[in-house]
């Protein structure tokens, strides 16, 4: 069957143990979506700390995030399901065979990608200057409540983690743009932009329960 | 697998703009409703509009509603397994004191708010229920 394929000329990037283009891009998403399952729990654990500590010290909680940009938070918000927009539009390109609609897509994640973690930065430069910092490290004092250090090593946490999901989305982001530029991908074989797709709308997908978890607590 | 064929199914450039529209319009209704007192319903609004978005995302950019529905099985395991993680904590947590009594103390003794002097001075009658001595053993802060 696989001999029959090559003949076709169709399939030089199936590996040899699968049937066919279809069963390999098949394979590559389930692994994928295990993958994803991993990362939900791995940011499970903190949504579980996240409950824990909210219903130990309510309404610290609620003074706590009062000290949180909501500005800020919702604008990250838009740069990132703009970005989603994006990467979904960037696979839908290549699947068409739009080579250079691909790569402006990509690089628009990208940009949108640094534009979020430069917000980001302003926020934690500003909380570190104030002293807002996790456990031991917090000086700040202005927030009625008990334990109010532990919200911020919830923030931190949260937040850091996603973010440092951003910055590998960026890097995988830019690989994949390095091979759409070689002309790595076509209609026929864009696997690795679709499983790039996959990872970046599961970060998007955590930050829309980490902004009104984190900034909106009324 | 009937849906195998749909592998490579191209949504039409309107079903991303028009998802992600709603995307942003839900952003904004999130924000909206965060500046009203619901009350206790208040976070349950906040996440039934997130699982909204979440789904959004889910079905239309991840392509679960067009793939193989053995995606949408795996995503739906981890969401089930993260609600029992967190559903069971929250008994254990929410209960604790109700069977043998637990006292408060503070959660990091090197915290710096821990150091101020009104802290040597536990206030108010030691609470049997965690939850309510956590928050009324504290020293008073930012007053």
């Amino acid at each position: 069957m696989s001999s029959e394929n090559i003949a076709a000329g169709v399939t030089s990037h199936v590996q040899h143990h699968f049937v066919d283009a279809e069963q390999q891009q098949e394979s590559a998403k389930l692994g994928m979506w295990i993958f994803l399952l991993t990362e939900i729990l791995l940011f499970g654990g903190l949504f579980c700390f996240y409950a824990i500590y909210r219903s130990w010290n309510p309404d610290m909680f609620y003074n706590a995030h009062t000290h949180l940009n909501i500005t800020l938070g919702a604008i990250n918000t838009v740069v990132l399901i703009t970005s989603s927009v994006t990467m979904a539009l960037a696979i839908r390109s290549m699947q068409l065979d739009q080579k250079r609609a691909a790569l402006i897509n990509l690089f628009a994640t990208l940009a949108l990608a640094s534009v979020f973690l430069i917000i980001k930065y302003f926020e934690y430069s500003h909380k570190f200057h104030l002293g807002q910092l996790p456990g031991k490290y917090y000086t700040f004092d202005g927030i009625a409540g008990s334990n109010p250090h532990v919200f911020f090593s919830v923030y931190f946490m949260m937040t850091g983690l996603h973010g440092i999901h951003v910055l590998i989305g960026m890097g995988v982001i830019g690989w994949i743009a390095y091979r759409t530029n070689k002309g790595h991908f076509s209609s026929k074989y864009y696997t690795p932009i679709e499983m790039t797709g996959l990872y970046w709308h599961l970060v998007d997908l955590i930050w829309i329960f980490l902004f009104p978890l984190l900034y909106l607590i009324s | 697998m009937s849906e195998s064929k749909h592998a490579h199914h191209i949504l039409p450039l309107q079903t991303y703009l028009g998802i992600g529209t709603a995307l942003l319009i839900l952003t904004g209704v999130t924000v909206w409703v965060a500046q009203y007192d619901l009350g206790p319903i208040n976070l349950l609004v906040a996440m039934i509009i997130a699982a909204f978005k979440a789904s959004l995302v889910a079905l239309f950019f991840m392509h679960l509603k067009y793939d193989n529905k053995l995606y949408s099985v795996i995503f739906l395991t981890a969401v089930l397994f993260l609600a029992a993680f967190i559903v069971f904590t929250m008994f254990d947590t929410m209960d604790r004191g109700l069977v043998d009594s637990t006292k408060a103390r503070p959660i990091n003794d090197r915290a710096v708010i821990y150091d101020q002097p009104a802290a040597a001075t536990p206030a108010g009658p030691a609470d049997t229920i965690a939850a309510d001595s956590l928050a009324g053993s504290e020293p008073p802060h930012g007053e």
